[in-house]
């Protein structure tokens, strides 16, 4: 199938589990059909490339009418871990790679990992906070740049 | 419907991928890749078999088999297959293309 779209640039803000693997499939997929690949992580997000919290994220069960649950017992102590777990087992049954394996996976497929400047500034973190595969830190206005092929899509997710 | 490569003729589905999996060998092999401009060397010919093998025991194909599989790792894969190398991998294959999203 020949494609219009060359080259899919993602911004993740977000550090829910479902928003990260919306951002990590997508740009899996890309890959997997011949288009280019790249995830600018700010705010939120960095959390996903933070080792120390990537092994960490949570589903949101609070604000989430998705989760059918109501919202003040979505607050409940355990009720986020618990939902978590029972997500994490639904997706390895789907052979979905937990964070830090599916890091491994975009990286070997040539995604191009970005941390956000400013964010990296707002949260007091240091390269060596972040994972080993991440390709560098950028300005906005570099990303952009990144932008500037023809047949780019952006994605803030 | 019918294709007619490396003097055979072979069934084909609307994506180019073979439907019958007995009229597919290496030369069928070598023919579908040379039209995606890849030249088949052993290092090709070895993920083929690995491909070949997992559809002959019905476990499902996917990028993360791939890093487990001990044999290539994802950057060589992507070389070898350059352009999606699941969906360009298997047509060569004659195996179907995978369903999976990951």
């Amino acid at each position: 199938m020949a494609t219009k779209v060359k080259k899919m640039l993602f911004i993740l803000s977000k550090a829910t589990i479902e928003n990260v693997y919306a951002a990590f499939i997508m740009a899996n997929g890309a890959r997997m059909e011949g288009i280019e690949a790249e995830i600018f992580f700010t705010f939120f997000g960095l959390e996903a490339i933070e080792k120390k919290k990537l092994e960490h994220l949570k589903v949101a069960t609070v604000g989430n009418p998705a989760m059918h649950i109501p919202t003040l017992l979505g607050g409940l102590p355990g009720v986020e871990a618990f939902a978590t777990k029972m997500m994490k087992k639904e997706m390895e049954k789907l052979d979905m790679p937990p964070i830090d394996e599916f890091l491994e996976i975009l990286s070997d497929s040539g995604v191009s990992l970005w941390a956000c400047k400013l964010a990296v500034d707002m949260f007091h973190l240091e390269e060596k906070d972040l994972i080993d595969d991440l390709d560098g830190i950028l300005t906005i206005g570099d990303f952009y740049n990144r932008a500037d092929v023809e047949g780019t899509q952006l994605l803030f997710i | 419907m019918e294709k007619i490569i490396a003097n055979k003729t072979i069934e084909i589905n609307e994506e180019g991928y073979l439907t019958d999996f007995s009229q597919w060998d290496k030369e069928v092999g070598t023919a579908l890749a040379e039209e995606k401009n890849i030249e088949m060397t052993d290092m090709h010919w070895m993920v083929i078999d690995y491909l070949q093998g997992k559809h002959k025991n019905e476990e499902a194909l996917s990028i993360r088999g791939i890093k487990k599989s001990g044999k290539f790792n994802i950057k060589e894969f992507y070389k070898l297959f350059p352009g999606g190398p699941l969906k360009i991998s298997t047509l060569i294959a004659g195996i179907p293309k995978p369903k999976s999203c990951i």
